[in-house]
């Protein structure tokens, strides 16, 4: 299907970015790589009367690291990520999660900032960055502000994002030498939204334990501290698990458990 | 309508174009290069997958605005490429087309494939192409072709570019 019609303006930098969303009473939305947001758009399940594109923007491309955490542009594509472009702070799991998502030809296009702003609950960056607990830094007409990830997403489809903010970077934390992760996924075909999500981070030098179930019919579900972690191994445990994060039905709850054992064993000792 | 100006297959071509209009759509209709095949529109089928400043990419769901300036090639635009030309011919010697709806776009991402990964498997080349949907060939002619190239490669044939 095509779109039905909006009018498209390029920003040239976040401020004029940020102006160009909030003019008047247009109905305007930001987009990265449209690899998102095109296809709601061309399904009819989005109409806008602006698109910004922020794709461009110098200040959504860089990638820095500083002592404590890795910071990515939003605009950074999938492609990069995958490809390594960026300091290895999260031994591996980063480009490990991108090569997952959907395809060469869309990882090119899509970047880490749409799809966030996108918060289909099904997207690898979605339960990626509640693991991690990664900060997102928005621009908006009266500046920045910060918000961690736990905070960002209300619910499928839908942040905390205002009509006229934009995701500028995401800050990820710096995983230590002994870091421990995995991340499992299962999908009906490779590339496709995954039926079930089941990340976890060990690291014991930074006092962090912490699993995520992801392709809910909501948001992630989070499961926070080694106890905690622990107790996903006693019987009984991932069935209560699964309850908590409010998996229904047969096959959805086989492939989640199945998920989140293999993950579990993935870094947990036996 | 905005006029915009691309780098198509080593031109540049300026044209009008409405802001909803893909790049795929303006490819077709509006530069009348009708090699690019246009399936799902969403994003899922990999029949419109063209190059974008070297790299493959999904030419329904990228807006033809959104490309302003940049590099753009199409089928058209390898006919002089020697290893699409390999491709074209492990393609028919393998079977890997039957009504060519969905070549095009194979062909631009074979193309990615044996360029990015060289020491891909056969394994590797199906997921690799999970992203471009053929309903004729069952995929075995494809990646056969595909890997017949790598390995062509792989063994320095003297028709390797």
């Amino acid at each position: 299907m095509k779109p039905a019609p909006f009018d498209y303006r390029a920003a040239t930098d976040v401020a004029d970015a940020v102006a160009l969303l909030g003019e008047g009473a247009v109905h305007a939305k930001a987009c990265g790589g449209s690899q998102s947001l095109g296809p709601m758009l061309n399904l009819r399940l989005a109409q806008v009367e602006r698109l910004v594109d922020v794709s461009r923007l110098d200040a959504l491309q860089a990638i820095s690291l500083s002592d404590d955490r890795l910071r990515i542009g939003a605009a950074v594509t999938h492609a990069r990520i995958e490809d390594g472009e960026l300091p290895d702070a999260t031994r591996g799991l980063l480009p490990f999660v991108a090569k997952g998502i959907a395809y060469r030809a869309v990882r090119n296009r899509g970047t880490l900032g749409g799809s966030l702003a996108h918060a289909d609950p099904s997207a690898d960056w979605v339960a990626t960055m509640r693991l991690l607990d990664a900060e997102l830094v928005l621009a908006g007409p009266g500046g920045e502000r910060r918000v961690g990830a736990g905070n960002f997403f209300l619910g499928p489809f839908t942040t905390v994002l205002e009509a006229d903010e934009i995701i500028v970077a995401v800050e990820v934390p710096i995983f230590s030498g002994r870091a421990r992760w995995s991340y499992r996924k299962t999908c009906r075909k490779p590339g496709e939204f995954a039926d079930a999500i089941a990340a976890v981070w060990l690291d014991a030098e930074c006092g962090i334990a912490r699993a995520v179930i992801g392709a809910l019919d909501a948001m992630p579900h989070v499961i926070a501290g080694a106890e905690a972690l622990g107790a996903l191994r006693s019987p009984g445990a991932i069935g209560r698990a699964l309850d908590a994060a409010g998996v229904e039905g047969d096959y959805e709850r086989e492939v989640h458990a199945v998920m989140l054992r293999r993950a579990l064993n993935d870094v947990l000792p036996a | 309508m905005k006029t915009i100006t691309l780098h198509v297959n080593g031109h540049e071509a300026g044209a009008p174009v409405e802001s909803r209009t893909s790049l795929a759509d303006h490819l077709r209709e509006g530069l009348n290069l009708t090699g690019t095949h246009v399936g799902c529109e969403h994003g899922v089928c990999g029949a419109c997958t063209v190059e974008l400043d070297g790299v493959p990419v999904r030419s329904c769901i990228t807006y033809a605005v959104a490309c302003e300036g940049r590099r753009v090639r199409t089928i058209e635009g390898f006919d002089d490429d020697a290893l699409m030309a390999q491709l074209r011919e492990a393609f028919s010697a393998e079977h890997a087309l039957q009504c060519g709806y969905c070549t095009t776009g194979m062909l631009v991402t074979a193309h990615d494939i044996v360029r990015r990964l060289p020491a891909a498997d056969e394994s590797r080349i199906r997921l690799e192409l999970a992203g471009n949907l053929c309903r004729c060939t069952g995929y075995r002619g494809i990646v056969r072709a595909i890997a017949r190239v790598l390995g062509e490669r792989r063994a320095g044939a003297p028709d390797a570019a």
